[in-house]
């Protein structure tokens, strides 16, 4: 009978190197995509049991934190709430929810987690993560919310030279400690700033000037016929009330807003050259913002609120793109970095909301160094814009953002919404400040009002944000 | 060096792993060694050096490896379930020593083992009442639409087809013991397969026929795979006849494709087998959420696991993240804080088990302790293979326990008989002529 035992035996060996087979086939083979399985709450369960670091702002104001759960995990509050919540976003660990900088600074704010695997269990037995410290402004945030004073709309300021987020505020937005189910006109988790579509109006003149004087076709005082009504791409565009300003310089046209020279300044600087300098500026990608990206949204001409031109396509209104219309579309953030390139001498910052990453032991684990997004134009194009953007608050539009002392560089933008004769606007504002060496760029955009104007509701919201930063020492 | 000064070095190892196990569990838990672990290490070592001193005067010659095998598994057991839930263990350490008490009395009281053969009928028929009992009234119960245990209130709970198995084999080997020459040489050839004699065969198939269908009336399918494995193994060892296993076996595929397809409790076991992933199943009543998370926590375990005590096994809610960690999930577990490198050492410790339970067979100097080896070995290896093979998606899940190392009282206990069992044939087989 020894035979059939031996191939007995052998049966057995097979056997089990099966059970060894599929051992590993789920511990090593598949491991990782059983990880990720959507059935599996184990990795979002680990998630609970790790302390995530705070988010500060940049004075040390707590924007998140953990806080003791039961059964060994923690759980996340929000001290400012609705203050800071559009860039701080929320993480409900248990249901593997997160936006925002709880989103994009995860990684962050959990910590490696490395900790030495044995048969002793993990060295460290209360897994802690990293404090994220931002480059946010309480009292800016703050002065923000008081301007807006409950109109709908976005505040954002961003430091000209270094690109770091000051103020990233929007009207709706929510309480992160209690993350609306659904989004409503008072609860959103929609983020203005960097996914609101405006029609930026003549704030967009700026890329507009910028490609034509830095293309070296116009100069500040190349002077163009003002009157109106013209036809562009067959249909007649008329100035704000219809006025003709007869022949006037590039510097008057943008103190005074006129549609008509700029239309003719676009068609004439041609589509390939105005998306050239779009895109050098962050139009048609997504910012390059530390945010989630599937916040992000893409600023540029779109046909239908979801159907985007293609660059340069012959379909597009060149002329009336020119003065922030035809289709054209821009976050809050987008014409921010407009500013911000225009004030930091034509380069354009990276804009960035993590200033630095610090253990618990108070070790700087990481700072964010500015980066270079883009070289936009001259450095003698950005003085000469940033001339022209000073006279539009010295004697323009934009004069009711006027600071006493210190010289602000602006452009106004009123974007007629809605029906034609109807009298529904948006207005925008776009500046930085002092002018002579810039410490802020600011975009405001109010998503509508009735017949209010960029130089009369956008404005003063830009003058007391800008006031607070300022008065901060920015 | 003796065999048993060998044994005794071989619980060396079980009384680490033990201590070291308890120590890390400690650890894990409060963050201080506590010296209980060592209480618990020194109890164990003097349990298991209490029984290895018994086998030294009672059986002197038995297989020196086996036992500390078995040590090696239940005290990995053992710290596995107090990980698990402390008081669980405190019962599983109960009924070890309850076990070794069965043990000394089965070594003590069938010193000549080979007596079993003159009551072979009556084991037959008490295995078989056995496996009728859970389906009785008042004292049968159910878990998960099998018919598994029965429980006296009050008093306990136990698992008849733990023991029914022994009785079995018991049965078989003697049986044919008897028989195999007239099955071999009574064949009839037919399409040049060789077909058994029927009057020999028949007892055989009349009692196996009952066997299963007393399984299928409890649907304790993994008992079930396990019995007519090992019936097969014994017969194949007693006849060299490969044509019997192959007959064997299409049988079983055709009983087996037929349950699977009309029962709708084995026909749900076999939808999760092979869709575990799936949404619906996963979320539906008794559907595939028990599999889905023994594979999830395998992966969570990777090469080197976790550790011992980081596998999650509830819900922060409460309820069940891997349902019955402790009995038919506890292989999952090991895999999870342990890894493939655990997993697999103890896959191999069962291996050498059943090495050395074949090695006594290969020994055995009379046939029916050959056929009883062997199929005590085969058993307990198929035991192993129904539920780890279905804890890691080889076949469909089936509820029996993991030898020595799943919390229960019955498998312990009779696994213990049959350790004691197989040092009898061991000891019998190296005496000098």
């Amino acid at each position: 009978m020894n035979t059939p035992i031996a191939r007995l035996f052998a049966v057995v060996i097979l056997l089990f190197a099966l059970l060894v087979f599929f051992t590993s086939r789920w511990t090593i083979f598949q491991a990782s995509s059983l990880n990720n399985n959507t059935l599996n709450v184990r990795t979002l369960l680990d998630e609970l049991k790790i302390k995530r670091g705070q988010i500060l702002a940049a004075d040390g104001t707590v924007l998140a934190k953990s806080v003791p759960a039961p059964g060994n995990t923690w759980s996340r509050t929000y001290p400012t709430g609705r203050l800071f919540s559009q860039p701080v976003g929320f993480s409900i660990a248990a249901k593997g929810e997160a936006i925002g900088l709880e989103q994009s600074a995860g990684a962050d704010l959990r910590g490696v987690q490395t900790g030495l695997s044995s048969i002793f269990g993990q060295l460290s037995p209360r897994p802690v993560g990293d404090d994220v410290y931002t480059t946010l402004d309480s009292k800016g945030q703050r002065a923000a919310v008081q301007a807006l004073a409950g109109m709908h709309g976005s505040v954002v300021a961003l430091d000209p030279s270094t690109g770091a987020v000051k103020v990233m505020y929007a009207n709706p937005g929510y309480d992160n400690n209690n993350p609306p189910k659904s989004n409503s006109t008072t609860d959103t988790t929609f983020n203005r700033v960097t996914q609101g579509h405006y029609a930026p109006g003549s704030t967009f003149k700026i890329v507009t000037a910028t490609a034509a004087i830095d293309s070296g076709m116009y100069t500040p005082n190349s002077v163009i016929n003002g009157n109106s009504p013209i036809t562009v791409s067959g249909v007649p565009l008329a100035n704000d009330g219809g006025k003709s300003w007869g022949p006037q310089t590039l510097t008057t046209a943008m103190t005074y807003s006129i549609n008509t020279i700029f239309a003719q300044v676009a068609e004439h600087v041609g589509r390939k050259t105005m998306t050239d300098y779009m895109k050098r500026f962050g139009f048609y990608s997504k910012p390059p913002l530390d945010y989630p990206s599937f916040q992000l949204a893409i600023s540029q001409p779109y046909v239908t609120p979801s159907r985007a031109y293609p660059p340069a396509s012959s379909d597009e209104d060149i002329g009336r793109i020119g003065i922030g219309e035809g289709g054209v579309l821009a976050t809050p953030l987008q014409m921010a970095m407009v500013a911000s390139a225009v004030a930091d001498g034509g380069t354009l910052m990276a804009p960035h909301l993590v200033d630095r990453v610090v253990d618990q032991d108070g070790r700087t684990v990481r700072t964010t160094n500015p980066t270079v997004y883009s070289h936009v134009m001259k450095p003698s194009t950005a003085a000469e814009v940033t001339k022209m953007m000073e006279k539009v608050v010295e004697e323009g539009t934009g004069t009711a953002v006027q600071l006493g002392g210190i010289s602000v560089a602006g452009k106004t933008g009123t974007a007629q919404i809605g029906p034609n004769g109807s009298n529904l606007t948006q207005p925008a504002f776009v500046a930085f400040a002092p002018a002579d060496h810039p410490k802020i760029a600011i975009a405001v955009m109010i998503d509508e009002s009735n017949g209010g104007f960029g130089g009369t509701v956008a404005a003063p919201i830009a003058k007391t944000v800008l006031q607070a930063l300022l008065a901060d020492g920015a | 060096m003796s065999a048993r000064n060998r044994e005794l070095l071989g619980l060396i190892p079980a009384s680490l792993l033990v201590t070291a196990g308890f120590a890390g569990v400690f650890i894990q838990r409060s963050n201080a060694l506590s010296n209980v672990s060592l209480t618990y290490g020194a109890l164990f070592l003097g349990l298991c050096i209490a029984a290895h001193i018994f086998i030294r005067f009672t059986l002197p010659r038995a297989d020196p490896y086996m036992f500390p095998l078995v040590a090696v598994l239940a005290s990995f057991g053992l710290v596995m379930v107090y990980r698990i839930d402390p008081t669980l263990a405190r019962q599983q350490a109960q009924w070890f020593v309850l076990g070794l008490v069965l043990f000394a009395a089965t070594i003590i009281l069938l010193r000549d083992y080979r007596k079993l053969e003159r009551y072979r009928y009556i084991i037959v028929l008490i295995s078989l009442g056995l496996l009728v009992l859970p389906r009785l009234p008042g004292i049968g119960y159910s878990a998960n639409g099998a018919y598994l245990g029965v429980r006296i209130p009050g008093l306990f709970v136990f698992q008849p087809a733990e023991f029914a198995k022994i009785g079995l084999v018991i049965f078989l080997a003697s049986y044919l013991r008897d028989t195999r020459q007239v099955l071999v040489q009574g064949g009839h050839r037919f399409l040049g397969i060789t077909f058994p004699p029927l009057k020999q065969f028949g007892p055989v198939v009349v009692i196996w026929g009952l066997a299963m269908a007393t399984l299928v009336v409890l649907s304790d399918t993994g008992s079930s795979i396990m019995f007519y494995g090992g019936l097969l193994a014994m017969l194949y060892v007693a006849t060299n006849r490969l044509s019997f296993v192959v007959i064997g076996l299409i049988a079983a595929a055709v009983g087996f494709w037929y349950l699977g397809t009309h029962i709708p409790h084995i026909h749900a076991r076999v939808e999760t087998w092979l869709h575990p992933l799936n949404p619906r199943l996963y979320h539906a009543p008794l559907g595939s959420y028990q599999v889905a998370n023994s594979i999830f926590a395998q992966a969570a375990g990777g090469l080197f696991g976790q550790g011992f005590g980081q596998a999650q096994l509830t819900l922060p809610g409460g309820g069940p993240l891997l349902p019955f960690p402790q009995t038919d999930m506890i292989y999952a577990v090991i895999t999870d804080e342990l890894g493939l490198f655990g997993a697999v050492a103890v896959l191999i410790t069962y291996l050498l088990f059943v090495a050395r339970g074949f090695k006594t067979a290969l020994l055995a100097r009379d046939s029916f302790s050959t056929l009883l080896a062997v199929g005590l070995s085969a058993m307990f290896a198929l035991q192993v293979f129904v539920i780890v093979g279905g804890v890691t998606r080889v076949i469909p899940l089936t509820g029996v326990t993991l030898p020595f190392i799943s919390y229960g009282g019955s498998s312990i206990v009779a696994n213990l008989v049959l350790l004691a069992l197989l040092l009898l044939v061991s000891d019998r087989a190296r005496r000098p002529e």
